[in-house]
């Protein structure tokens, strides 16, 4: 994004509560044994959780996890059926979202439609009762800090999807929030303005200061963006840890599932040592780190394509045997697909400059795998991922 | 193109029924003018605002009609205006088809058991007036329909639902989150109201006011069950004249006025809130 | 979402709305079972069916609902085609003339039934046609055909228009068009209005009242009201009960075969 030097300057007044070091809780959210449940129907079990102020996090999880009812506890339109939630420290039971220092940004978006652009950014300050002349500069300063400059007088339905994603942006922090709230709202963009939007939303939020709270399903944005991601199933909270973490070493196989692609092998575990596991399978045996505790002899080891490379020699222990199928080009990477004789499917990316020298797909080939980058997580076949 | 022309004719045809008025008042324009002065004969004592002041007697019906509907009018909106929030916000989809049968249950049923169903309950000897005395809450019988009373809670009940729907079709497609999202940034219940929802109701309460006021105004049953004789309703003065009076030239003159009376209110009203006819209709 | 109390409070004042439109139909149906000699529901005299006796044997009753039913269907058999075509002209038109042709159509709902019903008559009158029955239908169907032109128009609507070309372009006519594509598609919506048109017809009064000529002529409605305008006894009461009965029992089951209509 465009930072004009006048639209940094003006950061600091704009979002004055957050800034102010002698609160620095003041953006943090605390969940404490959380649950909420409508009618049979378990949304959320026993869910704890600390958000700290001023971080980029996301929830990620699929469609119907849960990720959307904690953000509506949060904001204070469905009360847990159990549990405590605290913003900044405070208890916030009893209170309605309209006395909550949060700001939540619909999925929708929800602008008002029959607002000018600049009403819908002061609709919080309106609420307020602040005076009309001042309503109007504080919509232009914050039009301003979103790129907006010029659209104040237009109405909503004159805006493009980027555009009103900013109107958005700018209505929900006028009320200067000390916790964002975000609901999936780049789902309904295109790849290429939502990739644009992903990085403007991380600056506005390190620019702010103000606690960002992302729900998404969409790994790569969680990713991105995130100073902490949570990973969600089912209604419970699965892993939270930094990006690279949840990619590298995730708790669990759902986790390293839905983060990403990885190669699963299933098997017995023979021995653990140092560190690193042995696990006997159909294909034969291999060596992976374990880094969580692993219960029992069923276990899965997880690899990334990107960590799996092709020869036509065995090299080392980790190798697999098997025949290339076919290749999908990715743009900056190329997916291999390999399949082994009892029929088992692996992913490899590549390198595009290496197409060339693939093998052809009726020799015999091996696939490798550094130990290091590999890890062994317990089975979750009998937990069954849906 | 093949439907077109023979349609014409028919649609021409099912109009031509009301288009007279115009040919009966073209022609025979000496009539017409004494038609008219009589609305603006025989003045009596009239009260409003507290001042009273000398107005002819048709021009008092007149009047009173138009400002007693307004008043329904506005009663109507201020019941049915929660009725149909809270229908589009409490009651869940699978229930909303019972409670849509037992709701139009009184909208099926006549126009006049409707009012006589009050009819019943007010009479003088009715059940109203038997249970406040069992209950001590008066003494002896009260006459409930009496002065413009009786009209009023009997236009009120009859054309309620002739403004939950068009207010509860337009609540309808309100988006909910447009709700949350106003109440997120700080919107009490009823600024959510006022600013939100209110605006976007706009054709739905319009079409409803004018449905009602007009309904109420040109009603005759209603005054006619529920009123006396100290409350005339302007289209008991037009119902004397063409069946008891036999005058139908004041009649139709009568007619005329009220029925632009009529179009007046629905264009200003349309004019006012910047609402299309089909909004209304719809 | 709602907060329970919110929705507490939505559900009380929805009971005492529904309290409020059903209780007189309520009262006015009980009294007619009351053994008293004024409609009423309070102080209960004890059960009788003597009023429903009475009804029965009041020949007045039976001719105006004889005059009610000929004028109803009447009205359907009139008002519906020329509803009918109407929506078709309209849809077939756009811009300023579409406007006015839309005002002009939709113009006697929104006009008071006493003026529709004043200005049948006078026209009649001057074409030496005599007031009656006939002139009720007419001035009836002047407003129940805007009525079915919107249902029928709110229906096209919901054509596809793609459809209508697919069958030309398969090379079905004009008229076999109609016969196979629009008027199947059309058909709830005419089937809805002919009941809409029969209920309103039956209801109708203002119109009625006008246009109906001597008092040999009465209506359902104009009985009723005549009826309570000269003395009430119970037995109005006993036909209110029997008619709200039906109208419930119609609606009631028309919603039911919708519903399971509805689920495949």
């Amino acid at each position: 994004m465009r930072v004009s030097s006048h639209s940094r300057n003006l950061v600091p007044q704009a979002i004055s509560n957050s800034a102010d070091p002698e609160k620095p809780s003041e953006g943090s959210v605390e969940l404490e044994h959380v649950s909420c449940r409508f009618g049979s129907f378990r949304a959320i079990e026993d869910l704890s959780l600390t958000i700290r102020a001023g971080e980029f996090f996301s929830i990620l999880g699929p469609s119907g996890c849960g990720k959307t009812t904690i953000l509506r506890m949060i904001s204070g339109f469905i009360d847990p059926s159990a549990g405590t939630i605290r913003i900044g420290g405070e208890d916030v039971r009893g209170k309605r979202a309209n006395q909550r220092p949060t700001s939540l940004i619909f999925q929708n978006l929800a602008l008002f439609p029959l607002m000018r652009v600049w009403e819908n950014v002061a609709f919080g300050l309106e609420m307020r009762r602040v005076p009309r002349s001042i309503r109007r500069k504080r919509a232009e300063e914050l039009l301003t800090l979103v790129d907006l400059v010029g659209a104040e007088d237009k109405m909503v339905s004159q805006l493009s999807g980027g555009q009103r994603q900013r109107v958005a942006i700018a209505r929900a922090l006028a009320v200067e929030p000390s916790v964002m709230l975000l609901d999936e709202p780049l789902s309904a963009l295109d790849l290429k303005l939502r990739q644009h939007m992903r990085a403007e939303l991380r600056s506005i939020q390190k620019r702010t200061g103000v606690t960002f709270i992302y729900i998404t399903h969409d790994q790569s944005e969680a990713l991105a963006m995130s100073d902490r991601v949570a990973v969600m199933n089912k209604g419970r909270m699965l892993q939270v840890a930094p990006p690279h973490e949840i990619y590298h070493n995730p708790s669990s196989g759902f986790v390293a599932k839905f983060v990403g692609e990885t190669n699963v092998i299933e098997g017995k575990l023979v021995r653990i040592a140092d560190g690193f596991g042995t696990v006997e399978s159909p294909l034969g045996q291999h060596r992976a780190r374990v880094s969580h505790n692993v219960q029992g002899e069923s276990v899965a080891l997880y690899v990334r394509p990107e960590h799996v490379d092709v020869s036509r020699q065995r090299q080392g222990d980790n190798a697999i045997e098997a025949r290339l199928q076919d290749v999908s080009f990715e743009g900056s990477f190329a997916l291999v697909k390999a399949v082994t004789a009892h029929g088992h499917v692996f992913l490899v990316a590549t390198d595009n400059n290496d197409l060339q020298r693939l093998p052809s797909n009726t020799e015999n080939v091996y696939l490798h795998f550094d130990e290091q980058q590999a890890f062994l997580l317990q089975s979750d076949r009998e937990q069954c991922i849906t | 193109m093949l439907i077109i022309l023979p349609n014409i004719a028919l649609i021409e045809s099912s109009f031509r029924p009301y288009l007279p008025l115009n040919e009966i008042d073209g022609p025979r324009d000496s009539y017409t003018l004494a038609n008219y002065q009589r609305f603006l004969s025989t003045p009596v004592g009239f009260d409003i605002f507290g001042m009273s002041i000398d107005v002819p007697i048709h021009l008092r019906i007149f009047i009173t009609t138009v400002l007693y509907s307004i008043f329904v009018t506005a009663i109507i909106l201020i019941i049915g205006y929660p009725a149909a929030y809270y229908m589009t916000k409490t009651i869940s989809p699978s229930n909303m088809a019972i409670f849509f049968i037992v709701l139009t249950v009184p909208m099926w049923v006549s126009e006049i058991l409707r009012s006589f169903a009050w009819f019943t309950i007010l009479s003088f000897k009715g059940p109203l007036n038997a249970l406040l005395i069992e209950i001590g809450v008066i003494n002896s019988e009260v006459r409930w329909i009496r002065g413009y009373y009786g009209i009023i809670i009997g236009l009120v009940y009859t054309y309620m639902l002739f403004m939950v729907f068009p207010l509860y079709s337009s609540m309808q497609s309100l988006d909910k989150n447009q709700i949350e999202a106003a109440q997120d940034l700080g919107a009490s219940w009823w600024r959510t109201h006022w600013r939100v929802i209110v605006p976007h109701c706009k054709p739905g309460i319009v079409s409803g006011c004018v449905m009602v006021f007009m309904l109420s105004a040109g009603s005759l049953l209603v005054p006619s069950l529920l009123g006396s004789p100290n409350s005339l309703w302007f289209t008991q003065t037009i119902q004397q004249l063409m069946l008891e009076a036999l005058d139908w030239n004041t009649g139709a003159a009568y007619s005329l006025l009220f029925l632009s009376l009529c179009t007046f209110v629905v264009v200003a009203m349309m004019w006012a809130f910047k609402v299309k006819l089909s909004d209304i209709t719809n | 979402m709602f907060r329970h109390s919110q929705i507490k409070i939505g559900h009380l004042y929805l009971a005492l709305f529904l309290l409020y439109l059903l209780l007189p139909l309520g009262v006015m149906g009980g009294a007619s079972l009351n053994d008293s000699r004024f409609p009423t529901v309070y102080p209960w005299m004890g059960l009788t069916d003597k009023w429903f006796i009475a009804l029965w044997n009041d020949s007045r009753m039976w001719g105006a609902l004889r005059n009610s039913v000929v004028v109803a269907i009447g009205v359907v058999l009139l008002a519906v085609p020329t509803g009918t075509a109407a929506a078709f002209v309209i849809s077939s038109m756009s811009g300023t003339a579409r406007t006015i042709l839309y005002g002009a159509l939709i113009a006697p709902v929104l006009a008071p039934g006493a003026v529709i019903g004043i200005s049948t008559l006078l026209f009649w009158a001057k074409l030496s046609v005599p007031p009656g029955l006939h002139l009720s239908v007419l001035g009836q169907v002047s407003y129940i055909a805007s009525l079915v032109m919107l249902l029928v128009l709110a229906r096209l609507r919901s054509l596809d228009a793609s459809l209508e070309e697919a069958a030309i372009d398969l090379g079905a006519s004009h008229a076999q068009v109609l016969r196979y594509i629009v008027f199947p598609h059309l058909a709830p919506a005419l089937t809805a209005s002919a009941a809409v048109a029969f209920f309103q017809s039956m209801e109708n009064f203002n119109i009625t009242l006008f246009t109906r000529g001597t008092s040999s002529s009465d209506t359902l409605t104009v009985y009723v009201f005549s009826m309570v305008r000269g003395g009430v006894t119970p037995s109005i009461n006993a036909l209110a009960l029997i008619i709200v009965s039906v109208t419930l029992l119609v609606t009631t089951t028309f919603a039911l075969l919708r519903q399971s209509s509805k689920r495949p």
